[in-house]
């Protein structure tokens, strides 16, 4: 707060929450998590967030300096670190490093500057980048690693930095050697081939509930997720109501056939669900804001993730259940909106 | 006279472009323009039907009660696009199987409805012609323009397909970023279009600031002076 704001008109008490501050406690959040990434999967991990954050903040910076607006004053709210790092988390970790700066410039740009920047887009600019990634290049987008746990040994920094920067696996293998399918999409593909889950389950990527590794990445992010409940930066509706959901609908087709839709914790502990749920759905800008309508918002997201996954083109759906319901956000707002005091609400009238 | 032909050129081009400024047969607009080639063909299509239409309705304007001038006009450009359908399929037919279904759809494309009841019903022959042509060909330009800038980005080549409306010799002119291009699909697929149309118009706004710039530093400069 700067002394012009004492002028200006109520409330004249500012809450403990400044952006850089929110943002600061979201990045605090996140390491956990991007820590056991690092440790299951590699350098790739680290550097994918250097190169993510640091195209986003260029970016930001020139969008910025070219609108006219003030440079230094906005970047240190942090968002654009923000935002980088929850794209960087959910691209591949050795994925050809232009493509990661063009989605991260893209998210910038387009999904969060060209809308009127921070608090005017109707995006969760992050989600944007990864899904035009996603729908540009599927190829390089879909070439996860195996979690070291499977494959021996994560790639060092050095071979991490030699295949992202050149595009090549290293000399005398081939990305078919280096990469493995995700569980989400091995469930996917094995099961569009008939085989029951019991058999599919046999195959080693997978742990107790999801897959191996990615069930603890999973836990740790679910960890930095009740912090910032804790903190009071996210509040717990959106996420409960997303997981929740996801449960919920995924126990239902679970509970009437096991041997063709995997058990609910699997939904829960692969891909982007914790991370989603905590990180990218409560988005406070692009999401719902009031209370019934966050829950709403959440239980959607997660009836989403859990169709998109089952009967969608692509193995994980956060991203494009995110998006989708960030166009429904103002239409739920919309009709949530909490009874004014001392006003009627509609039942009465 | 020849400052009225000019109006109507300008504005059929530039002041009123049926594709970036009345966003008039977006459908055809954001769906056919994948490659430069398609879009030139699509362009070229509307048009003759719009020219024709055009000159049709101009002409029969003194005739038509006001009261069933709608169903006339669209008869009118059926009609017309019927002919440029069973023309494409005839002498331009691998481009005729390339644009598919949007050919026959170019009937429901609203400028062409739009310049016969706000211009051709108005006017005389010569000047509806005039604003067909014009009207028409700023709309081949944005699609030219919006195809060749996604087939760029989206495959790396220019004049791809060039051999479907000019024959075995336009093979020679695809232009390609080599082989190694990567291909970004996103511009081929609508959300492209719908980024690529944005992008256009803003680019328009912006060449509208600059030229009309001095003028308004001017006029400002001359307030001051007075004041």
């Amino acid at each position: 707060m700067n002394a012009l704001d004492v002028n200006s008109s109520s409330p004249h008490l500012s809450g403990p929450h400044s952006v850089t501050r929110v943002m600061g406690l979201v990045l605090v959040a996140l390491l956990p998590g991007t820590l056991a990434m690092q440790w299951y999967f590699g350098w790739g991990v680290i550097i994918n967030i250097t190169l993510a954050v640091s195209s986003a903040v260029l970016a930001e910076a020139a969008v910025l300096a070219l609108r006219g607006r003030p440079v230094s004053h906005t970047l240190i709210d942090l968002s654009a670190v923000v935002t980088g790092w929850l794209l960087a988390l959910a691209l591949p970790p050795l994925l050809p490093w232009w493509q990661t700066v063009l989605g991260s410039t893209f998210a910038i740009v387009v999904a969060k500057q060209l809308y009127g920047g921070i608090g005017f887009n109707p995006f969760n600019p992050a989600m944007a980048g990864y899904v035009l990634l996603l729908v540009s290049f599927p190829v390089t987008m879909t070439r996860w690693l195996p979690p070291d746990v499977i494959s021996g040994a994560a790639p060092t920094l050095t071979e991490s930095l030699h295949m992202i920067f050149s595009g090549m696996p290293p000399d005398g293998q081939t990305w078919d050697a280096i990469s493995r399918a995700t569980p989400l999409d091995l469930m996917r593909t094995e099961l569009a081939q008939n085989r029951m889950i019991s058999e599919i389950r046999a195959s080693p990527l997978w742990g107790d509930y999801g897959g191996r590794g990615w069930e603890w990445v999973g836990n740790w992010f679910l960890l930095g997720g009740l912090f910032i409940i804790w903190r009071r930066v996210i509040s717990w509706r959106i996420p409960v109501a997303m997981l929740g959901s996801l449960l919920l609908v995924a126990g239902l087709f679970w509970a009437i056939d096991p041997e063709t839709h995997p058990f609910p914790a699997f939904h829960l502990f692969s891909g982007g669900a914790i991370l989603g749920a905590f990180f990218i759905a409560t988005d406070p800008v692009s999401a719902a804001t009031t209370p019934r309508g966050q829950l709403v918002y959440g239980a959607l997201v997660g009836v989403f993730v859990f169709v998109i996954r089952s009967w969608g083109g692509y193995p994980d759906a956060v991203a494009f259940s995110v998006l989708l319901m960030n166009m429904a956000a103002p239409t739920i707002d919309y009709y949530t909106q909490p009874r004014i005091f001392g006003q009627r609400g509609r039942d009465d009238a | 006279m020849a400052d009225g032909y000019r109006q109507i050129v300008t504005d059929g081009l530039w002041h009123n472009n049926q594709g970036l400024v009345a966003l008039l047969g977006l459908c055809p607009l954001l769906a056919v323009s994948n490659t430069l080639v398609n879009g030139l063909g699509l362009g070229l299509a509307t048009t003759a039907v719009l020219a024709l239409s055009n000159v049709s309705v101009s002409l029969i304007r003194n005739w038509v009660r006001p009261e069933i001038r709608l169903p006339v006009f669209v008869l009118i450009i059926a009609s017309f696009v019927t002919t440029v359908e069973l023309v494409m399929n005839a002498y331009f037919h691998d481009l005729y199987k390339t644009l598919g279904i949007f050919i026959p759809l170019i009937v429901t494309n609203c400028t062409i409805i739009g310049r016969a009841e706000a211009f051709a019903s108005r006017n005389p022959v010569p000047r509806a012609l005039v604003d067909g042509l014009a009207m028409g060909i700023g709309f081949t330009l944005v699609l030219i323009v919006l195809g060749g800038m996604r087939e760029l980005i989206g495959q790396g080549t220019l004049f791809d397909g060039a051999q479907l409306m000019f024959g075995d010799i336009a093979r020679s002119w695809r232009l390609s970023l080599g082989e190694d291009y990567p291909g970004m699909l996103i511009a081929i697929l609508p959300p492209g279009a719908f980024m690529g149309l944005g992008l256009l118009i803003a680019f328009k706004h912006l060449i509208d600031r600059r030229l009309s710039r001095p003028r308004s530093t001017e006029v400002t400069g001359a307030e001051t002076s007075a004041a």
